[in-house]
């Protein structure tokens, strides 16, 4: 068993536990966007940082990817890394404000405005479609193209992958295109908590980001026109 | 070294065998970029989803999935190039060659391409013509470079020294 | 069928062979060194060996006057450089028309030609011999000293002057324990960057189990460095054998040099390194008849700044995309194929030999008592000796730069020194009496890094130079993490906001607050000094920053959205020059008038500034 302490509290746990695993466990609040208990973590949203190590030598680590360790003293909700956390928001906040998950993230963590100048992408490469494409599905149809500020996702050279089965996993786990927020426009990109309850993809289809070629919600919804 | 062949081509091996960026080197090598068809063979050859290919493909700047230009002219963009002007150099040579950076002319003859450092900084800013570095240039030695009689002002551009 | 060469089995053997090449090195007292670096290169150096082997033979002196194409001989700025021994007369900016005369005048008559020796920019003084020079004096050129020497082709040039002395002495007279402790007495730093202590992490790797290996890393990223370049072009059997000696020591039997493709004449002067090594017993099994083997591999990047971070580069070998992963799990635990692996880098590693040769007690007496040994640095931008020195660590910025440097270009004021790369931070002159060590430099917001050393003067635009680096970062970022993709992006769009004179003082203020977060958020080393550049451009050149925020003025003349170009109506003789070469069709005026700018048309690119000979064109 490995000792240390959470929050003031000394604990231990398994080996091989992650910080997040602890701190979930012991009930800590910690927000995630690219974690899914059903995959393997990949540390790309930054959104569940805690804080290891002493203070005035402490530093942030995300907490999905930091194996519990002997003796460390983790601490899951100090100033800095709620001012940290809210910062993040914010930046999601101006990337990709359709995004429901995100407005409600914002709402719950008092995130009140945004000083960046709005952009609105679909996709904020968090990475959990492809995981679950090669991790659930074992398809590995799609997979992060490019990189830096290009970086992308997307099937092989973009056209219709042959290890695709059409299952629709990636959209399934889709924490943007899963319930899109109608309420803001590009000019004001923050809503605070609506009611969104629109089923995926049907409505708004067109921003989403569908692999599937057909895609079962396309069709139903043509029919449904027709 | 210890060699394995994946699709007729000679591919060096690592402690784990040959490697999907192993395989990409030696198909660009061969066939000066990446074209998709011999990615696909080479995918199903070493039974690798095309993804992976794909990926690295993009993610790594020395590969090229479209067929390069007969003249590969490249920028050094390295920050002792930049602090003694290598982004004016760069525009000058896409506005002469009218090229933008990245992509090749239409006729085929020329591709224009921005590297990092090429550790030759001395020559500040540097551009290198298929291979020959050119040093000390300035926008005027740009428009002389790839003016219509190219060999007299490559040696007086090339020594660098004379301005 | 082939005979396969002689393998070496035995130090006695060794040193047979070693006389045999010491008298073969001997034979020639005198010989005149070509430096044969890429930048040397560049300037048709080959062409100079060329014509020199012609006058040889034409002179009938083939056989007496030996000819060396040599690594970097350091003072780039002034290449080709052409060093005469044995009196080590140094020619430079030197022709390949020059050669005949040398051969008449230097080697057959002993004379010095006047014209091509070296001339100090600032005090005009000539220097003659090599070792005179103010560039070479204040250094301490143990790593580099090789380059002179030694034709990198050969292995024999480098075991007559005493390589692979130290491999012998390890492998024979040392148990990899004692290896592992001297190394560690020495107290090396990692050269690459972080300062880690590599004895501490051969140790840790000594100390596992099982399939091992160790990796030199030589993908050497950042722009205005060529200090590993160099090292792998003029002495690549230096860097192979500290290479063999960490396999010894930490039990790897495996051995990957990670080298980066943009140093082509690189990979192929390592590749014959480890060919001539292999042909020699000294790579391969039984090295030396200890039983202990080493394979060496080659792995040849693909263009990725990124794969300069460890985790990055070993996902890269293993023909990934090059994405760092969390540490813990350490590399010396888990690396490569899950195995324990030790990435170290090029300079490292080349200290290994000096280090086994002399001992870490004679080692440590260069440098600070924290920081020993020697540094290279690469001395580039705005500074008139460009070229790599190598000095002790702990040797002040003032030093580096003005005595060894020679101080600014044209006589200009000096502003900053960039120092660790893109993720370093700029200083400004109150620090140039800063000595150069790990600790010093991290402490005011800087990086020892890799050694690149950017020297900027009055015109260069610290608003400017923030957002050269982030647009590099945010280019050169894997993309992985939110914080490191999305925030490096919008770090640089609100520094172009500033350049663009668009720019706020709330801005300003967030701008410091997101590269706050950037620093702590992210999971490698790129991203979490990727806001350096801007949080010690703002820290030290705040004025600056102010300066285009309040005042719409840009005070170096760099950033184009704050300038605008004249001309002066009584300095212009209207000789056309700027109207000719204006690519917008920006000028006006007729032969022998005076011209004149349209401010609408001009896109600003300095061509007219820079080709007028009467200085009629005012840039403000």
């Amino acid at each position: 068993m490995i000792n240390l302490t959470m929050d003031g509290l000394k604990i231990s746990v398994e080996p091989g536990a992650t910080l997040l695993d602890v701190a979930r466990f012991y009930g800590a609040n910690i927000p995630t966007l690219c974690y899914d208990e059903a995959l393997s973590p990949y540390g790309a949203c930054r959104l569940c940082l805690v804080e290891i190590g002493e203070p005035g030598k402490s530093r942030l680590v995300s907490s999905c990817t930091y194996p519990a360790r002997e003796k460390l003293n983790v601490r899951t909700n100090t100033v800095r890394v709620m001012q940290t956390r809210k910062m993040i928001i914010e930046l999601y906040l101006a990337t990709c404000p359709s995004s429901k998950t995100i407005q409600d993230l914002a709402s719950k963590y008092g995130v009140t405005g945004v000083r960046f100048s709005p952009k609105n992408e679909e996709c904020i490469l968090c990475g959990l479609c492809v995981r679950m494409c090669e991790e659930q599905m074992q398809a590995k149809a799609i997979g992060f193209v490019d990189r830096g500020v290009n970086r992308r996702i997307s099937t092989a050279f973009d056209r219709k992958s042959e290890q695709c089965r059409l299952c629709g996993a990636c959209m399934y786990i889709c924490p943007v295109c899963q319930a899109r927020c109608q309420g803001p426009s590009e000019e004001s990109t923050l809503c605070n908590a609506c009611l969104n309850l629109s089923p995926p993809c049907l409505e708004n289809n067109d921003h989403t980001l569908c692999y599937m070629d057909p895609c079962a919600a396309c069709e139903l919804k043509k029919k449904t026109n027709q | 070294m210890k060699k394995n062949t994946v699709l007729g081509l000679e591919v060096p091996c690592g402690p784990n065998g040959v490697s999907v960026i192993t395989v990409l080197q030696a198909i660009q090598g061969y066939y000066g970029y990446l074209p998709e068809e011999a990615l696909e063979k080479a995918a199903r050859e070493l039974k690798v989803p095309l993804i992976d290919f794909y990926s690295v493909a993009t993610f790594y700047k020395n590969f090229r999935l479209a067929p390069q230009g007969r003249r590969e002219v490249v920028t050094c963009t390295g920050t002792a190039c930049h602090v003694r002007g290598s982004e004016k150099i760069t525009e000058e040579i896409s506005r002469t060659l009218g090229v933008d950076i990245g992509s090749t002319t239409e006729d085929g003859e020329y591709s224009l391409k921005c590297v990092n450092c090429v550790g030759a900084c001395a020559l500040a800013p540097l551009v290198i013509v298929d291979g020959r570095y050119y040093g000390q240039m300035t926008s005027l030695k740009v428009r002389r470079l790839f003016s219509d009689n190219p060999t007299k002002t490559e040696q007086t551009v090339s020594s660098g020294l004379s301005e | 069928m082939d005979l396969e060469a002689p393998k070496i089995k035995s130090a006695e053997e060794f040193f047979y062979i070693q006389r045999n090449y010491q008298k073969q090195y001997r034979d020639n007292n005198r010989f005149i060194v070509i430096c044969g670096d890429t930048g040397c290169t560049a300037r048709n150096s080959k062409a100079i060996l060329g014509n020199l082997d012609r006058c040889l033979k034409e002179k009938d002196l083939s056989e007496t006057v030996g000819t060396r194409f040599t690594g970097c001989l350091g003072l780039c700025e002034s290449g080709p450089l052409v060093i005469v021994y044995p009196e080590e007369i140094l020619y430079h900016r030197v022709i390949p028309d020059d050669m005949l005369e040398i051969v008449e005048e230097t080697v057959l008559e002993g004379r010095i030609i006047d014209r091509l020796i070296y001339r100090d920019p600032s005090s005009g003084e000539k220097y003659a011999y090599a070792r005179d020079l103010p560039f070479y004096k204040k250094q301490v050129r143990n790593l580099l000293g090789g380059n002179w020497k030694t034709d990198p082709t050969k292995i024999e040039d480098y075991i007559a002057l005493g390589g692979y002395e130290a491999l012998v002495k390890a492998v024979t007279e040392m148990s990899p324990g004692e290896v592992v402790q001297e190394v560690k007495e020495a107290r090396l730093r990692g050269r690459g960057g972080a300062g880690f202590d590599a004895g501490l992490k051969w140790e840790e790797c000594f100390k596992a189990s099982g399939r091992k290996f160790i990796i030199c890393n030589a993908d050497e990223g950042d722009p205005g460095a060529f200090m590993d370049r160099s090292l792998l072009e003029g002495n690549p059997h230096a860097v192979l054998e500290g290479l063999i000696i960490g396999a010894y020591a930490t039990g790897a039997r495996e051995g990957v040099v990670y080298i980066r493709s943009e140093y082509p004449t690189a990979v192929e002067k390592i590749k014959t390194a480890i060919n001539r090594a292999e042909e020699l017993g000294l790579v391969g099994d039984d090295i030396l008849g200890s039983g202990f083997g080493v394979q060496i591999y080659l792995s040849i990047g693909a263009g990725a700044f990124v794969c300069g971070e460890t985790s990055a580069l070993i996902a890269s070998v293993d023909g990934r995309i090059g994405e760092p992963v969390q540490k813990p799990p350490r590399l010396v635990q888990h690396g490569y194929l899950d195995r324990p692996t030790v990435v170290n880098n090029v300079e490292t590693l080349a200290n290994v030999p000096h280090i086994i040769k002399q001992g870490a007690e004679n080692y440590r007496a260069t440098g600070t008592e924290a920081s020993s040994g020697t540094k290279i640095f690469s001395l580039v931008g705005k500074v008139n000796n460009t070229g790599l020195v190598e000095v002790p660590l702990g040797m002040t910025l003032r030093e580096i730069i003005f005595e060894i440097g020679g101080g600014i270009k044209e006589g200009k004021a000096f502003k900053a020194v960039q120092t660790g790369g893109p993720s370093g931070g700029c200083l400004p002159a109150s620090y140039l009496d800063l000595p150069t060590d790990f600790e010093s430099l991290t402490e005011v917001g800087s990086l020892m890094g890799s050694g690149g050393m950017i020297v900027m003067d009055e015109d260069t635009c610290m608003v400017d130079l923030a957002g050269y680096f982030l647009k590099f970062l945010a280019d050169e970022s894997c993309g992985c993490c939110f914080t490191c993709r999305e925030g490096i992006n919008r770090l640089l769009e609100l520094v172009q906001n500033i350049s663009c004179g668009r720019g706020s003082l709330d801005q300003l203020d967030l701008l410091k607050e997101l590269a706050e977060v950037v620093k702590d958020s992210t999971l490698c080393g790129l991203g979490q000094t990727a806001p350096n550049p801007v949080l010690s451009t703002i820290k030290y050149f705040e004025d600056e920053y102010r300066a285009h925020i309040l005042q719409n003025k840009c005070p170096a003349g760099v950033c184009r959205a704050l300038i605008t170009f004249e001309i002066i109506e009584s300095y212009c003789n209207g000789c056309g020059l700027c109207k000719k070469n204006c690519p917008s069709d920006a000028i006006t005026g007729e032969q022998k008038q005076t011209h004149y700018i349209d401010k609408d048309q001009c896109d600003k690119c300095g061509i007219c500034f820079s080709t007028c000979r009467n200085e009629a064109i005012l840039k403000q």
